[in-house]
């Protein structure tokens, strides 16, 4: 029986090999990340099309994207960009249009349009994950009672302890507002108004004094390990590492967690458009993004992986409760808003870095 | 009398008196030309020689930053887009209210724009000069995809109100010109306003002015504690015998080779609050527990490591020069009665000075333009003006600001290089 399907697949993979081009080079985030797409993406994909899949790991793959658009000379396929990033390039007309149509719909044939979530979908991009900005804590340093909620974060006296927090206004001001009882839904009406930003500012002055500002994503997990800070905000992916992975004794808040969108794009001019499109196609199908959830706790973003995602690949940890995508987690979720950051994220950076200096 | 005054005239008298003729070669050809010809040949060789270092320097270092600095005062992201309105524009006196001819023109760009998927980087371009502009392109480029009707003014404000905005044609018509000093403005923290003057930008957001004197400021300090600290090393390097000064040096040169990203990181695990310095401090009771000191994450931290990583940037230099003082100088001088002080401060230091400017530049230069060790160990008053560049570059996507920062920075550099050339002479710099 084997040996047959050994047969078979190899068949397969041959005759479609034949079809095919001969590579698709893939830009992404490296890490632990780029780990879990090579296991749940490249490596079926290859083993089916026989299309070889380099990844090429960048800090931001929106960079050197938008370095070789401008320099006209394309040399990846497939970048996993930011959605803010995604809607720009399409916007300026970097990226091919992805008809939603030609996406794999999923297994009970529900169309790819209604089968992804809201937002996954831009008119160049699909995405492939959604994750969270979240506030974890050490469940040590807090004896009689722990903290529940972003208003928590902020409350210094019940809670004492330094706090981490990421050095860019699109991840802290919102979170200032949500501490400060504005609902998730207003938080970008809010956020328009110098009055608004003027409120954020003041939440944060609270606990200015206290903060240990962090740049790089592997710094929050690090500063909490170290007791340097009793909470601190960061991905939940790398959270999770620690919990899982390092048996940290971290706990997550996902009240108020900032969710985003990774997607794939594919430039105008790329070299091989069309094994990108193929690897896009296949790599944002049901049973892959589902299968990325056994390396990395990072929810998928079509409704019909959810039910899919099963154990960690540690084979004792049910993931389910860790996806930002869990219903649970999503109450008190703000979401990234791509056109709003897009129309103020130059000023208010100019802002939040005056501020700092302050 | 005039004869007398001009000596070169003199000469040439004299010269004239002895002189019968040009002097030629044996074959007859006059001397000059002859080694004229031949100083060519032995120059066109050693440039030859020299050329693939030069094509690669011009390639890979000059081009690429000549390009850079040219996005700085251009940008065609708005004039190259939309070219109607750009043409009115330049035909209009500046304070000229729209007529039914812009608004047609606007109209027409807009949609030629959004068709072409070009209108996200005309909203970006006028974006970079006016916060919050940048979806009322893209969203209006969504509806005119069909077309508009006539009259053009109406329906552009019924899309959207802004469209009637002053403040919005007025930095349209900065845009229209693709050479623009409005990035160098915005580094200066000044704007134009709507009458095209230039202003201060609202105080909440002046940040870079600041920015630039504390990475000057930060810089100067850096520089003079690697002196304070590395010049007595660099004279124990110089006069001890060879064995233990050789020891001493891979002391010194083993943080040189290490990564930069490394002893940054181990920087953090000794200061930080719950570190190894403070647990000592902690431990010998100097300080208590809950008041252990707050040594990274802050300038302090910044200017630590900083200073640590260059130290060797002004050690060796240093050293170098001290090797080759004779050591009979200082004798001499306290031979003739000079006191140990005396003869470090007129004899000793005199002759360190080609290295101390050549590791003062060094070093001062270095952390200038330093990214990495700000950003990580900088907190929020650690930072300096390159970290504001590197967010230009990869988080905002404005390479135009990018490249007016840094075109500001390395002006200044350039400056103080000039400065110092003037000043000490830059023929007495010596790195080795």
């Amino acid at each position: 029986m084997k040996s047959i399907l050994i047969a078979t697949t190899a068949l397969a993979g041959l005759a479609s090999a034949a079809l095919a081009e001969g590579e698709v080079n893939v830009v992404s985030w490296g890490g632990a990340y780029e780990v879990s797409q090579v296991e749940a993406y490249n490596k079926p994909f290859t083993a089916e099309t026989g299309i070889k899949v380099n990844m090429i790991a960048a800090d931001n793959p929106a960079t050197p994207l938008k370095a070789q658009v401008e320099a006209g000379n394309i040399t990846g396929d497939v970048f996993d960009i930011e959605v803010s990033d995604a809607i720009r390039l399409c916007d300026e007309g970097a990226l091919v249009e992805i008809n939603p149509a030609d996406l794999p719909a999923a297994p009970d044939g529900t169309p790819a349009a209604e089968d992804f979530i809201d937002g996954a979908l831009q008119d160049c991009a699909v995405a492939n994950i959604f994750w969270g900005t979240v506030i974890a804590y050490d469940n040590t340093k807090f004896p009689d009672g722990a903290p529940a909620t972003a208003a928590d974060f902020f409350d210094l006296e019940k809670f004492p302890g330094k706090r981490g927090l990421p050095k860019n206004p699109k991840r802290t001001l919102y979170l200032a507002l949500i501490a400060d009882g504005v609902p998730a839904a207003e938080i970008y009406d809010k956020l328009a108004t110098p009055e608004g930003v003027a409120q954020a500012f003041a939440k944060l002055d609270s606990i200015k004094d206290s903060v240990v500002w962090w740049e790089a994503g592997a710094q929050p997990v690090q500063l909490l390990a170290d007791g340097e800070v009793t909470m601190a905000t960061g991905y939940n992916g790398r959270f999770f590492d620690a919990m899982v992975g390092e048996k940290k004794p971290f706990t997550i808040i996902w009240d108020g967690q900032y969710m985003d969108l990774d997607m794939f794009a594919i430039p105008k001019g790329s070299p091989n458009p069309e094994a990108a499109m193929a690897y896009l196609k296949y790599a944002t199908d049901t049973q892959r993004l589902a299968d990325q959830a056994k390396y990395i706790a990072y929810g998928p973003s079509r409704k019909s992986s959810a039910a899919l995602v099963g154990m960690y690949k540690d084979g004792t940890t049910e993931m389910g409760p860790h996806m930002p995508t869990n219903p649970d987690h999503m109450t008190s979720a703000v979401m990234d808003d791509p056109e709003f950051w897009a129309d103020h994220d130059a000023e208010l950076s100019e802002q939040f870095n005056a501020w700092l200096a302050g | 009398m005039a004869q007398a005054l001009d000596p070169h005239a003199a000469i040439a008298t004299q010269a004239g008196g002895i002189d019968d003729g040009p002097l030629t070669t044996a074959d007859g050809q006059p001397l000059a030309r002859a080694l004229r010809r031949s100083q060519k040949r032995a120059k066109r060789r050693a440039f030859l020689l020299v050329l693939p270092l030069l094509a690669f320097i011009l390639l890979t270092f000059v081009v690429p930053i000549a390009q850079m600095l040219q996005r700085s005062f251009y940008n065609d992201g708005f004039s190259a887009n939309m070219p109607q309105v750009s043409a009115w524009f330049a035909q209009t006196e500046r304070g000229t209210d729209p007529d039914e001819a812009a608004w047609a023109a606007l109209a027409a760009d807009l949609t030629a724009a959004a068709e072409n998927r070009t209108i996200g980087i005309v909203g970006t371009r006028i974006n970079y000069d006016m916060a919050g502009t940048r979806s009322l392109f893209t969203s209006t480029g969504r509806k005119v995809r069909d077309g508009l009707e006539p009259p053009y003014q109406a329906a552009l404000t019924e899309i959207d109100a802004k469209w009637a905005d002053p403040v919005l044609w007025s930095t349209m018509r900065e845009a229209s010109h693709p050479v623009t000093t409005n990035f160098y403005l915005a580094s200066l923290d000044r704007k134009r306003d709507a009458e095209g003057n230039i202003a201060q930008v609202a105080e909440n957001q002046r940040v870079y002015i600041m920015l630039f004197l504390r990475t000057f400021g930060l810089s100067l300090l850096i520089t003079a504690l690697t002196f304070v600290l590395g010049f007595p090393i660099a004279h124990l390097l110089a006069t001890l015998p060879m064995r233990k000064s050789n020891l001493l040096m891979i002391l010194v040169l083993l943080p040189f080779w290490t990564s930069l990203l490394v002893r940054t990181t181990s920087w953090i695990v000794l200061l930080q609050q719950q570190g190894v310095v403070n647990d000592l401090l902690v431990w010998a009771g100097i300080i208590d527990v809950n008041g252990r000191l707050q040594m990274i994450y802050n300038r302090t931290g910044t200017i630590i490591a900083m200073t640590h990583i260059l130290l060797p940037f002004m050690i060796l230099p240093l050293y170098s020069v001290m090797r080759t003082i004779n050591p009979s100088y200082a004798r001499a001088a306290r031979s003739l009665g000079a006191t140990s002080w005396t003869t470090f401060r007129r004899i000793y230091f005199p002759q360190t000075l080609p290295g101390l400017g050549a590791g003062a530049l060094l070093v001062f230069i270095l952390a200038v333009g330093y990214y990495i060790t700000p950003a990580l160990v900088g907190g929020s008053s650690g930072q300096l003006i390159s970290n504001m560049i590197a967010m230009h570059m990869t988080d905002t996507l404005n390479w135009s600001m990018a490249a007016a920062l840094a075109a500001l920075l390395l002006g200044a550099v350039l400056l103080l290089y000039w400065c110092y050339d003037r000043m000490v002479g830059i023929d007495n710099l010596k790195l080795g």
